[in-house]
């Protein structure tokens, strides 16, 4: 099982949730990912395509410099 | 100062230009040296592989002598890198030649994969190559009339071209008195029509008003070519007659292969531009092989490229470079076959689109040309 962190603050285009879907594929089951996003869309789209796939979210928080610290586990 | 360009394509020519303009002296004197090692003689231009896919450009059109582009003193070799030794600074190519360098600038571009998704390749059109763009003119020509499906795969270059092809498509059918008969279902990965939200804005409406039907969160996982389906890792299943592909990408396979970043994609520094790691510190990455949050576009390379070369002057000038890349980015939208507008952003400003017009079309239409220019570090 690995972890990785993908930095996708200040991405516009393609965007953080982009970011999380192909970094996502590069994954194997079980495997975490940390996504790190400065765009207040995240706390609300990353969740609502994980449960639409099925994967897993694990934790969602922002930091005092209000970057979205956003865990998910690959389920499938 | 030996600097070593990998790849001839849009980041390493226009890197490559612009360095050698800003040392011109030092490279006269033999203290600098300017080599670039490329896959190909050629260079080609290939956002026109968007007009050859709606027929109004050939793919002769769309390509130099990569020779010809660079400025004098720029020593040039068709013989691609098959390895890298960063921690000695050389590599080693095809032909076994061995180079050696005191600073290494990559930029080998990114590759479309169809054939990752299962029944992709052998079901869709795109126009990722050019052979593909005449292909996919000629099935397009051929259409009678159905459902054309436009389907996404991640990462992709060029991330204009979803919306760009469903417009051209749109207005290519129209003019042949088709529309009528088709039904254009545009589908997209995340939760609305583009990852830029002020571009999704626009385009959405625009999608409605001419009635190009849509379906957001859609990640295709297989083609069905029995039953004329494409299905979404979401789980949805959605019928075509002519599919449409964006295929996913990856970076070189020479780049994996030397361990140098997972799928071809190379960890950078987003200010710096070098390569993240302990041999980073003579090694910059440009264009579409970093593996930064950012558009890979022609546009990204080129300004990639100007931070990077004066970077690389002021350092052999001064001893220390002099900007950090600040991850702008400028793409042409075109919205059919007569109008377009444009999104600009970087790390800390979104885009703001204007309404399409046809003077942005047109300027478009001369940045195909003035494109040679601009490879040449002119403009
Ligand atoms: C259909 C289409 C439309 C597009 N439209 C636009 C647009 O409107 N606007 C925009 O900004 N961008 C657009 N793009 C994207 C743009 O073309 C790319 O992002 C850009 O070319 C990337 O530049 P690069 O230097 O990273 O790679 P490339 O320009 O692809 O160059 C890679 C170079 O590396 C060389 N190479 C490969 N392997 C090796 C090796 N082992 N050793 C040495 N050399 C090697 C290749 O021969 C090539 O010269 C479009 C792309 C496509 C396909």
């Amino acid at each position: 099982m690995s972890e990785r962190i993908v930095d996708a603050r200040g991405s516009f285009c393609p965007g953080p949730l982009m970011e999380l879907i192909s970094n996502m594929k590069m994954m194997s089951v079980g495997d975490t990912l940390e996504l790190l996003s400065t765009d207040a869309g995240s706390a609300a789209d990353v969740p609502e395509w994980i449960k639409k796939v099925g994967h897993e979210m694990l934790d969602t928080k922002q930091d005092g410099e209000g970057t979205w610290h956003i865990r998910v586990r690959k389920a499938k | 100062m030996r600097v070593l360009v990998v790849g001839g394509g849009m980041g390493g020519t226009i890197f490559a230009n612009l360095l050698a303009r800003r040392i011109q002296h030092e490279m006269k004197t033999g203290k600098a040296r300017i080599t670039m090692l490329s896959a190909s003689h050629e260079h080609v231009y290939q956002p026109g592989w968007l007009y050859v896919a709606m027929g109004r450009a050939t793919p002769d059109e769309l390509v130099r002598e990569q020779e010809s582009l660079l400025e004098s003193g720029i020593e040039f070799h068709v013989d691609p890198v098959e390895e890298f030794h960063l921690a000695e600074n050389h590599v080693k190519c095809k032909s076994g030649k061995v180079h050696e360098y005191d600073l290494i600038v990559i930029s080998t571009g990114s590759r479309p994969l169809p054939e990752k998704i299962p029944g992709l390749k052998e079901n869709s059109i795109n126009c990722y190559t050019a052979d593909d763009a005449v292909n996919f003119f000629k099935q397009l020509s051929d259409f009678k009339g159905g459902r054309v499906v436009v389907t996404v795969g991640l990462p992709h270059k060029c991330p204009m071209i979803p919306l760009e092809l469903t417009f051209a498509m749109h207005d290519f059918i129209k003019d042949r008195g088709l529309l009528d008969k088709t039904e254009f279902y545009y589908t997209y990965p995340i939760g609305r029509v583009h990852s830029l939200e002020n571009v999704a804005k626009w385009a959405a409406p625009e999608f409605d008003r001419m009635g190009i039907k849509y379906e957001t969160l859609f990640n295709m996982k297989e083609v069905d070519g029995k039953n004329a389906e494409v299905l979404s890792e979401e789980g949805g299943a959605v019928k075509y007659d002519l599919l449409v592909a964006v295929p996913p990408h990856k970076g070189q396979e020479v780049i994996e292969k030397n361990g140098l970043g997972e799928n071809g994609w190379i960890p950078t520094h987003r200010a710096s531009l070098h390569m993240e790691g302990e041999h980073g510190k003579n090694v910059i990455i440009l264009g579409d092989t970093t593996n930064l949050p950012i558009s890979k576009a022609g546009s990204t390379a080129h300004f990639e490229a100007e931070t990077a070369a004066e970077n690389v002057a002021a350092v052999i000038k001064i001893g220390r470079p002099v900007r950090s890349y600040d991850g702008k980015v400028f793409c042409f939208i075109e919205a059919g076959k007569d109008r377009a507008t444009y999104a600009m952003f970087d790390y800390q400003n979104p885009p703001q689109p204007k309404a399409p017009t046809g003077a942005v079309h047109a300027f478009k239409m001369a940045y195909n040309k003035l494109y040679w220019a601009s490879a040449r570090g002119l403009l």
